[in-house]
Order: structure tokens, then C-alpha cells, then sequence
């Protein structure tokens, strides 16, 4: 018993947080992408999904994904505070997920992005869907962003004009970061945020229980 | 002039090369169109020459003289090699060129490989790297890019025509389903007419690129080789393919800056150079059975099939709409998908187009054949249309 209060011990204290409300999403290819915030005890059948790309160097998925999947086990495992993560599915199968955390009520920290079906400006989908949960949402001032890949360079920092801001330490270590402030997501969120609410109960269900990817575009050869 | 015919072709995938070099990927390219017409590298190889395209191994990839790396690596020495640079329209250059070392006499057989490694480097350097084909003074020092010339253009001819959004998009629509049947191609998902640009969620997911083009409405940057072999068609027989007819050549050129051309809705070189394709060729416009035509940009499509002459000048992109360009349509454009879906690695395009209509007029198209096709036209656009070839490839029958 004792060593089952110990752990209790080393849980964070959680602030309370609106949830984020499901929305479905239009492709160019018509396929209606759901985004929806999973649960706790969803964690570890997402983790299952990126476990295959931890070792894929190619476009830095490997350290997006070790540590994607780190960061999810820490949620899972009462050791990260306030965190969350959203989910994409196509037809029910799962096609990229994000993950942040609150800091406190004016700071979000934007942890990751990783799509699993390229070409599709999923990921883009998804990193907005971040932001709409913090400043839209969790109604903070602020996300604190870093990218460890030049797409995510190119696809945050350049086309959301991120401010520079190095003297601010990103929980993702010393790279440099970047914020996305209110102005600046009000400024661009008409050109990059998509999507529709309420999603109706049928498309919602697709997206209760994702079916992980059978293969990976990443990983050639790869069959679930 | 002797006459000149292809015999073998190869093509690689296009997309995002990961691992091996830029000889790697010309390589695969060329061994494919060698098998293809059953000819051995080594010991009595009897390739002549090597023409090798591409508009950027030396700047993206740091190689030079990569005609000569390739002969070797191909085990082909002593053939003759040179690399051939024309902008986009290297691919059409160097086949040109090929043509004409073995029709003046001096070759048998040559070989014609096209390729480009562009993603190497971030899509801004990339970007940046193409602008320097255009005006240094007039166009490139004011930040001027293919795309935003393109947009200008597209402007221009939508002020002009009516042409408008939507048909920009009908194109793309219809090259994405072809590129769908070509396992080569980079892009094999399909977008829809709707959901790009009339779904509430389409100003997202079709964004500007540069105004009034969007994202469905340009090609996608792509790695990739294309390869040809070239004979003499009085030296075919010892090929195991039959060889398709090089009836005709032409190019033309025209002023870099595109400020100072006289009409700046036309695309005068594409005009001239299929004219003196078709006049070498002893055919029309009529005549062609199927196409490949530069679609950098959707625009491009829809003006070229007007200046090669399957359509009346403004009345392309109403063809466009009426799915005459689609397969089973009045002339089929771009039945490889185009460079909007196959993809465009600038050196290897020329090549590409040719590959497509050497495989339609073989009846090796599957899934994307056009029926009992005896006849077809490129259209390789260098610059931003001031260095056009056009080739016209016919089917000899027995």
C-alpha cells in the first residue's frame, strides 16, 4: 500500500480544462477527417500507431515520434501535467495525432505533430486544431512552439509568422522558440483553420475506436 | 536524313528519392530503357552516344559532367556523352539533339536520360533555384518566381477569356484520375472538383499559391528519371522492341523577359515549335491521337492545347470542361497524369512526355490507354515559354 501512495504522490496536480470539441474536416479528396480529443486509457492503443516510425530517420521522424510516444506514456502515466491529445481518422483509421499542454491559464505548450498518411495537409489540419484548443478554447495568450523538423519549420514558423522569442525555454530543450500569440493565430486562422461542429453522431462514431494504419508511406515494405 | 525511332524506354518513380545518388537515379532510369529494348551494357554494347538532361545536378546535387559519371557507371564506355541544359525543357533538348546525332549519319544509337533531384533542398530553394532561368534584370532581381509569373499569366488570361478557378481545377481533376493508372506518377490520390473549390472547407485545403493559382493548380516539386534509347530505324531490327517513329521535331524561342512579348496572353513558341513539328512530321493537329503537354501550371494546359491547334484560341478551357480532354475525349492530355500528378523533375520531363506517348502508341498504357493511338505530340515548355520543343511520335505499322 505504502508504495501505491508513493506513486500517488508523484502524480501532477491537474487543473480542470474544457475538453476540446470534436470537429470533422472536408479534404480535397472529399474524406471527412474527424479531430477529437481521446481519453487517458486511449493512450495506449494510440502509442501502438507510432511505434513504427521511431526508428524511420527520414524527415526526423524518428525523434518526432520517441519522443511523441514518450510524452504520451507520461500522460498515460499520471507524469506529464495537464497534457492532452488529439486524434485525425479517416474512415476510422487513425491518420496523425497532436499533443500540447497547458502551462497555466495564459500558456499553451505545443508538443507535437506527427501525420501518418502524407499529402493530404493533414498535419496542418491537426497543428491548427492545437491552436484552435489553446487560445480558442483554453482561451490562453499564448502557445510556445519549436519544430525539430524543416517542415515543421516551414509549415509553423514561416506560414503562422511565429514570433522569435529564444530567450524563452521550450520544455522540448534549448532549440529555439517560437509563439504563436493571439494577434497572430487571429491574423491567420480565417487561411489555415478548417472544419465543421457538430460532427454528426454516425461520423463520430468511425472515430471512437481508430483502427491503427495496416502500412505506413513512411515505411516502405511495412505491413501491419 | 535517316529516319530516327525509339526502341526502349524507362522510367522511375517520380516523387521523393531517399538514399542514392543522383547517378543512381539516372541510372535506373537508363538500365530500364536498355532492358527495354534488349540491349547488354558492356562488351558490344553499340551506344554511341549519351545525352544526359537536367537543369540542376550542379547546383542542387554539387555533380558535374554527370554524362560522363553515367557512361561509366553504366559500364558503356566508350560512348560519347555530353549533359544537356535547356530549363525544363532539357528532356526535349537532349532527344533533339539524340535525333539529330543519328540522323546526320554520325550515330546508330543513343542514349537519352533525363533526371532531376530536387528535393534535396527546402521548396524555397528550390523555388529560388528555378527563378534563375528567367530575366537576371527585368524578372529575377525584383523576386519574380515561376509561380507568381504564372499567376500573373493566369490572371491575365482569365481577364481575357473568362477562364476561371474552377477550370483550372476540372484540369487538375482530370490529370490527377489519369496519373491514378500510372504507377510512376508522385501523386496518386484524386482530388475532388468540389471539395477544391466550392466546399466551405476549399480556401483551406486549396489554398493561394500565388493569386489566382492554388494549390491544386500547380505541379508538385518531384524527383525522378526518364530514359529513352534512339535508333536508327534502317538498324532496328536487332532491338527486341519495335520502334516508334520520331516524325517530327520542332522548337522555337522567344523573348526571356515575358514583359516584352507582344501578346502576353500567347505562348508563341509553343505555337511555332508544334508548327514545325507538325509541318516536319507531314501531319496536323487533327492527326494527333493523344498528348502530353506542359502543365507546370494548370493554365499552361489549357493555352497550349489552343497553340497547338486542338482548340480555338480562348476555347481551351471550355474543351477542358466538356471532357474533351479526357480519355475517351476528342485529343487526351496528359493521359500520365501531367506534371501536376506525375510530377515534374524539370531534366527528366522532356523525357517523361516522351516515355508516355512511345508506351500509348506500343498499347502499353494499361488503364490509361487511349484506344488504337497511331499518333501523339509533346510539348516541352523551357523558361517561362521562351525555349519550347515539341516532338511528334507516330506508331509504323507492319
Amino acid at each position: 500500500m505504502i508504495v501505491d501512495k508513493m506513486e500517488q504522490s508523484l502524480r501532477p496536480v491537474e487543473s480542470p480544462m474544457v475538453p476540446y470539441p470534436a470537429k470533422y474536416i472536408t479534404m480535397a479528396t472529399g474524406e471527412k477527417l474527424v479531430i477529437r480529443q481521446i481519453a487517458r486509457e486511449e493512450v495506449p492503443h494510440i502509442l501502438e500507431a507510432v511505434k513504427p516510425l521511431m526508428t524511420v530517420a527520414a524527415d526526423f521522424y524518428d525523434i518526432v515520434a520517441s519522443r511523441l510516444y514518450s510524452e504520451l506514456l507520461g500522460y498515460y502515466r499520471y507524469r506529464v501535467k495537464d497534457e492532452y491529445c488529439l486524434i485525425g481518422t479517416i474512415d476510422g483509421v487513425l491518420v496523425g495525432l497532436v499533443n500540447g499542454r497547458m502551462v497555466d491559464d495564459k500558456v499553451g505548450m505545443s508538443y507535437h505533430t506527427m501525420t501518418l498518411k502524407q499529402g493530404l495537409r493533414i498535419g496542418a489540419q491537426l497543428f491548427a486544431a492545437k491552436m484552435e484548443y489553446h487560445l480558442d478554447f483554453l482561451n490562453q495568450e499564448e502557445v510556445w512552439v519549436v519544430a525539430e523538423s524543416p517542415n515543421g519549420f516551414k509549415r509553423w514558423m514561416i506560414e503562422y509568422e511565429l514570433e522569435s522569442r529564444p530567450e524563452t525555454w521550450h520544455e522540448l530543450g534549448g532549440v529555439p522558440t517560437y509563439v504563436l500569440t493571439k494577434a497572430l493565430w487571429e491574423k491567420h486562422k480565417s487561411a489555415k483553420l478548417a472544419g465543421r461542429r457538430p460532427v454528426k453522431e454516425e461520423l463520430l462514431k468511425t472515430a471512437e475506436n481508430p483502427i491503427l494504419p495496416e502500412t505506413y508511406s513512411q515505411i516502405p515494405g511495412y505491413k501491419r | 536524313m535517316r529516319e530516327v525511332g525509339i526502341v526502349g524506354v524507362g522510367h522511375t518513380k517520380f516523387g521523393k528519392m531517399s538514399g542514392g545518388t543522383f547517378t543512381d537515379l539516372l541510372s535506373m532510369a537508363a538500365v530500364q530503357a536498355l532492358d527495354d529494348a534488349g540491349v547488354k551494357t558492356g562488351l558490344g554494347h553499340g551506344v554511341d552516344q549519351v545525352f544526359v538532361s537536367t537543369m540542376g545536378a550542379g547546383i542542387l546535387n554539387k555533380q558535374s559532367g554527370i554524362a560522363s559519371a553515367l557512361v561509366d557507371y553504366l559500364n558503356l564506355r566508350p560512348a560519347m556523352a555530353e549533359t544537356i541544359e535547356n530549363g525544363p525543357a532539357s528532356g526535349a533538348s537532349a532527344i533533339k539533339l539524340g535525333y539529330m546525332a543519328i540522323a546526320s549519319g554520325m550515330c546508330d544509337c543513343v542514349l537519352v536520360v533525363g533526371g532531376e533531384m530536387m528535393r534535396v533542398v527546402s521548396g524555397w530553394e528550390g523555388t529560388d533555384f528555378v527563378a534563375t532561368m528567367l530575366h537576371p534584370e527585368a524578372e529575377y532581381n525584383y523576386g519574380l518566381t515561376l509561380p507568381a509569373l504564372a499567376g500573373l499569366f493566369t490572371k491575365l488570361c482569365m481577364d481575357k477569356y473568362g477562364i476561371t478557378e474552377k477550370d483550372l481545377a476540372i484540369v487538375a481533376v482530370k490529370n490527377h484520375e489519369n496519373a491514378t493508372h500510372n504507377s510512376v506518377a508522385h501523386i496518386q490520390t484524386v482530388p475532388n472538383l468540389y471539395c477544391i473549390t466550392d466546399d466551405e472547407d476549399a480556401h483551406v485545403m486549396n489554398p493561394y499559391v500565388a493569386e489566382p493559382l492554388r494549390l491544386y493548380h500547380v505541379c508538385p516539386v518531384s524527383d525522378g528519371a526518364a530514359a529513352v534509347l534512339l535508333c536508327a530505324m534502317d538498324k532496328a531490327d536487332r532491338f527486341k522492341k519495335k520502334p516508334v517513329k520520331i516524325a517530327g521535331i520542332g522548337q522555337a524561342t522567344d523573348t526571356h523577359a515575358v514583359a516584352e512579348r507582344e501578346v502576353p496572353t500567347d505562348l508563341l513558341a509553343v505555337r511555332l515549335a508544334a508548327q514545325m513539328a507538325y509541318k516536319m512530321a507531314g501531319l496536323t493537329a487533327q492527326d494527333m491521337d493523344v498528348a502530353e503537354l506542359h502543365d507546370a501550371f494548370q493554365i499552361l494546359e489549357i493555352v497550349e492545347s489552343e497553340e497547338v491547334g486542338f482548340f480555338k484560341r480562348g476555347e481551351g478551357h471550355i474543351a477542358a470542361r466538356n471532357g474533351e480532354t479526357k480519355i475517351g475525349g476528342k485529343i487526351p492530355i496528359n493521359t500520365s497524369g501531367g506534371l501536376k500528378a506525375k510530377g515534374h523533375p524539370l531534366g527528366a520531363t522532356g523525357v517523361s512526355q516522351v516515355v508516355e506517348i512511345v508506351k500509348q502508341l506500343r498499347g502499353e498504357a494499361t488503364g490509361r490507354q487511349v484506344e488504337g493511338a497511331k499518333a501523339g505530340l509533346c510539348v516541352n515548355f523551357g523558361g517561362f515559354g521562351n525555349n519550347v520543343v515539341a516532338t511528334i511520335l507516330t506508331k509504323e505499322e507492319a
